[in-house]
């Protein structure tokens, strides 16, 4: 059986590492574990163990699930510019950008399902057994151009990578479509994700059709610079073949999406601050402690300074060449997006609430423990996949006979 | 406390059928709210000569606050001055103390209407059958009619986080 | 039809999977939980079937508070649309009708989940919501941070006993103008009255939109408007993701963020399956126009609790009804008229 032995080559690849991967192995573990604490808890108590209350019904949980969907689009958009500059190796850049979006995935769906009150019920989303609200509710849609992404973008990286273990050249014909099917697929799950706040109308922050080009933008910042960093630990581990001019270009398309990301964001901070309706102190609470309530100003100005330091970094040549300043740039702007998009996006969408209360909101440490265990389930899924894809699409681990060598970390 | 409780205990008794005139449906309207023992004001009016002579009340009826329209109007503008028992209006037609609303309507004309029509002032009961409708001075001191401040009854607490005090960012 | 033939297959061959996902919480894994597990929506269920959905529940608050009530689950009747007014130049804010509510839909009372929320605006801004004080007369008021006055008003959540009284009979609160005359009993208590000089109250609660978003926008159906437009929760189909909640303009919706806390002797047993049955964590509630009550002709109890007769409820298609009259003759506001939600709850000024 082939795919037996693929599973078991698998096996062999994860349980074989240095010191630094058990390492970091056991520390994803140690989070996971803890988020599930926390996790058990909250299933035992109720959210009541989260700082969300009625005014803030949404907060840390759907803030990151926001972020990672970027993220999750952000990877597989990357295959665009890989496919237009001939970027060596073009099939790990994509490989790369499929199993960050398969990984990043996992984490949105795990984030909505902690978030949920009543996770027991969660098939009732689902078609046919349960009672998914089409065409009307955004959410059914989300959960189902999610799915329909995972399911995608696994097919894709099982193809690849089963063929390379076999040792086979993969059929052009078949992945070509699926490739570029999956770049309108990206897309779409982030404008759905947009919309889904942008549909609402009791939430003046959210409810600006701005938002989903806005979103697009900053996911085509934040998913290449996680991207950017991984390339330059996998270039070291594993023996990725990426050249620095490759990686050079990636910098320089996320400057141009910086722009493009603050020049709308600064448009709607024109519109509101001009205008100067009621609909301001939404966009306040982005800048100033409302009422001295408010707190989102102590981190989103930082964010914004990092953001527009990153833009600068890779908009100058010699500073988006240098790996230094351009990790430096990276670093910043995964900060940047991840404030705008998280909890700069879901607290000032909710205060003050539809009836001008102002809830003081700060993730819990439940929140902050299950939120860390979600994300090192995450990191953890996205370690193996790529220890294992790496080395057998890079021909290190085929099937032929005693010609598998195992990786070389 | 004490009149309350005797307007609670005579309350589902007696039923007074009001007027039929310009009311939707079946309407049911409870007795007036005489303080106990002061109905029938024959009881000591009977034997009282009428002095018409507006004045300021010093030996009977000293409770009464009066801030109706004091200036212009005083006791026997409404209270009938030969059968005490009946109210009067200013057609000079005597009305019972169930029907004090026709009193009230004299001045209140859209209130009378809108009360008919079952938008001014409480109801209970059914929404599509039998209501109670309540009198004018159910609610209103006839005397001193304007609502007068209450006790509300107690506040909703900020939500609160775990570690979060609520508005204890502020100054 | 097909949809049915499918999940019939999918709930038998779910069965074995659903034993298989309790096995870890066997003791829990009882038939009832089964059975909860594999129901139809609502709106699908067989006349039978429905009868054993709402036995079971009995069954269930048996459990739980030592008597079964009764949930039943009359239908809307025939030509009645309900419709709500209340008169915001009546309305004093004494917020007895938040705490009829409570006693009557079986509220959590730990936390504390109230439906109706009466806020306080002053009559120089009219209804601006950046200076909503639901807060009055508590030491939360935001004017008491304004001007510093600590403890202006009771902290205290407990109700007197004259309060309960009221509850318990509200027309014992006539002749008004005595309970008015009352002697404050505490000092805290007597710190603050209600109306407040230059201020006006405006209760809100589910305003039953004609065009409801939290309808809308539920992933999973469990929210839905009845035919009488009375918009409903199934809390046993609710998943909890509070999507209803940052869709809805009026702050109706309330989550059960802990397991709600309803003493047996506060337990109201009479009750409809989408009204005021009993809760559980982790869902999403909110006013029925008590649909236990009004299905039955009965004025829902916030009106009949209100001792100003500020609110005024009535079937929209009769043009006989109070909710009419006040439509045709009074001028009526809809909060905000420019979401184009469409309310079914008018406020007016008498």
């Amino acid at each position: 059986m082939h795919f037996m032995s693929f599973v078991k080559t698998s096996f062999k690849l994860w349980f074989s590492g240095g010191r630094y991967y058990w390492a970091w192995i056991v520390f994803l573990g140690l989070l996971i574990v803890s988020g599930a604490f926390a996790y058990r808890d909250q299933l035992a108590d109720g959210l009541i163990v989260t700082n969300m209350r009625d005014p803030i019904s949404w907060g840390f949980y759907i803030g990151n699930f926001t972020f990672l969907v970027g993220v999750a689009a952000a990877a597989v958009i990357l295959v665009i510019p890989a496919y237009i500059y001939h970027w060596e190796p073009i099939k790990e850049v994509v490989l790369l950008g499929e199993l960050l979006a398969i990984s990043a995935i996992v984490m949105c769906f795990l984030f909505v399902t902690v978030d949920l009150g009543r996770p027991d019920r969660v098939l009732h989303l689902i078609p046919l057994i349960g009672s998914p609200n089409f065409p009307s509710s955004l959410l059914a849609w989300d959960v189902l151009v999610l799915n329909l992404y995972f399911i995608l973008n696994f097919f894709i990286v099982s193809y690849l990578l089963y063929n390379a273990f076999l040792g086979r050249e993969y059929n052009k014909a078949v992945l070509l479509p699926l490739v570029l099917l999956s770049i309108p697929a990206a897309v779409s799950i982030h404008t759905v994700t947009a919309f889904l706040y942008n549909g609402l109308p009791a939430r003046p922050f959210w409810n600006a059709s701005i938002l989903a080009p806005r979103f697009l933008a900053s996911a085509f910042c934040s998913g290449p610079a996680i991207l950017l960093i991984l390339f330059q630990i996998l270039r070291k581990t594993n023996g990725l073949k990426i050249k620095d001019a490759a990686l050079s270009k990636i910098a320089e398309l996320m400057a141009y999406a910086m722009f493009i990301n603050l020049f709308l964001f600064g448009a709607e901070i024109f519109k509101e601050y001009y205008s100067n309706t009621e609909h301001l102190v939404y966009t306040k609470v982005l800048f100033v402690s409302v009422l001295g309530k408010t707190s989102v100003h102590y981190f989103m100005w930082p964010a914004l300074i990092c953001s527009f330091l990153a833009f600068l970094l890779f908009l100058i040549p010699k500073t988006r060449r240098n790996i230094y300043t351009m990790n430096a740039g990276c670093l910043m702007i995964f900060f940047g997006v991840y404030t705008e998009k998280g909890l700069g996006l879901v607290i000032p969408g909710l205060t003050p609430d539809t009836l001008g209360e102002i809830y003081m909101y700060a993730p819990s440490l439940t929140e902050y423990r299950v939120a860390a265990g979600v994300f090192a389930v995450g990191f953890l899924i996205f370690t193996l996949m790529v220890k294992a894809a790496i080395s057998i699409s890079l021909g290190e681990t085929v099937m032929l006979g005693d010609q598998s060598r195992d990786s070389r970390i | 406390m004490l009149l309350a409780l005797v307007f609670i205990m005579g309350f589902p008794l007696s039923l007074a059928a009001a007027g039929n005139e310009g009311f939707p449906g079946e309407v049911q309207i409870p007795p007036p709210p005489f303080s106990e023992g002061i109905f029938p004001c024959s009881n000591c009016h009977k034997e009282m000569p009428v002095n018409p002579k507006r004045r300021i009340l010093k030996d009977e009826h000293t409770g009464i606050v009066f801030e109706h329209d004091a200036k212009n109007r005083w006791c026997l503008d409404c209270h009938n001055a030969n059968d005490r028992d009946k109210l009067k209006l200013a057609s000079g037609a005597l009305v019972d103390f169930s029907e004090s609303y026709r009193l009230c309507g004299q001045c209140h004309g859209t209130n009378l209407r809108d009360w008919k029509a079952g938008i001014h002032g409480k109801r209970t009961g059914s929404w599509n059958g039998k209501k109670t409708y309540f009198l004018c001075a159910h609610c209103h001191n006839p005397h001193s009619p304007r609502i007068k401040p209450v006790t509300p009854f107690p506040a909703p607490v900020p939500p609160e986080g775990k570690f979060l005090r609520h508005g204890s960012a502020g100054k | 039809m097909k949809k049915e033939i499918t999940r019939r297959d999918f709930l038998k061959k779910s069965a074995g999977v659903a034993a298989t996902l309790c096995l870890p919480a066997w003791a829990a894994c009882t038939q009832d939980n089964v059975e909860a597990f594999l129901r139809e929506h609502f709106l699908e269920l067989s006349p039978q079937q429905l009868t054993k959905v709402l036995r079971r529940l009995e069954k269930e608050n048996l459990k739980r508070f030592g008597k079964a009530g009764t949930i039943d689950a009359t239908p809307a009747m025939k030509g009645v649309v309900f419709g709500y007014g209340l008169d915001i130049s009546r309305c004093i804010g004494c917020r007895r009708c938040v705490h009829a509510c409570v006693k009557e839909n079986n509220q959590s009372r730990k936390p504390a989940i109230q439906w109706i929320n009466v806020i306080e605006f002053n009559k120089e801004s009219g209804i601006d919501f950046g200076e909503a004080d639901p807060y009055y007369c508590s030491p939360g008021s935001i004017h008491n941070k304004a001007a510093g006055e600590k403890g202006s008003g009771s902290s205290t959540q407990e109700l007197s006993k004259e309060q309960k009284a009221i509850l318990q009979n509200p027309e014992s609160q006539y002749p008004l103008y005595q309970i008015n005359a009352e002697k404050p009993k505490t000092e805290a208590a007597g710190g603050c009255k209600v109306p407040r000089a230059d201020h006006f109250y405006v209760p809100v609660a589910c305003q039953q939109c004609k065009d409801p978003p939290c309808v809308k926008v539920c992933p999973v159906k469990a929210t839905w408007m009845e035919p009488d437009g009375i918009v409903v929760i199934d809390y046993d189909w609710c998943i909890g993701c509070r999507y209803c909640m940052a869709a809805c303009p009026y702050g109706a919706r309330r989550f059960n963020w802990s397991e709600p806390e309803l003493a047996a002797e506060e337990f109201n047993p009479d009750t409809h399956y989408l009204g005021n049955r009993p809760r559980r964590r982790g869902v999403v509630e909110k006013c029925t126009f008590c649909i236990q009550r009004t299905r039955k002709g009965l004025y829902p109890a916030c009106v009949e609790i209100c001792p100003v007769g500020a609110r005024k409820f009535g079937n929209l298609l009769d043009p006989e009804s109070e909710i009419r009259y006040i439509m045709k003759h009074k001028r009526v506001l809809i909060l905000k008229n420019e979401l184009a939600t469409h309310p079914k709850f008018f406020y007016f000024y008498g």
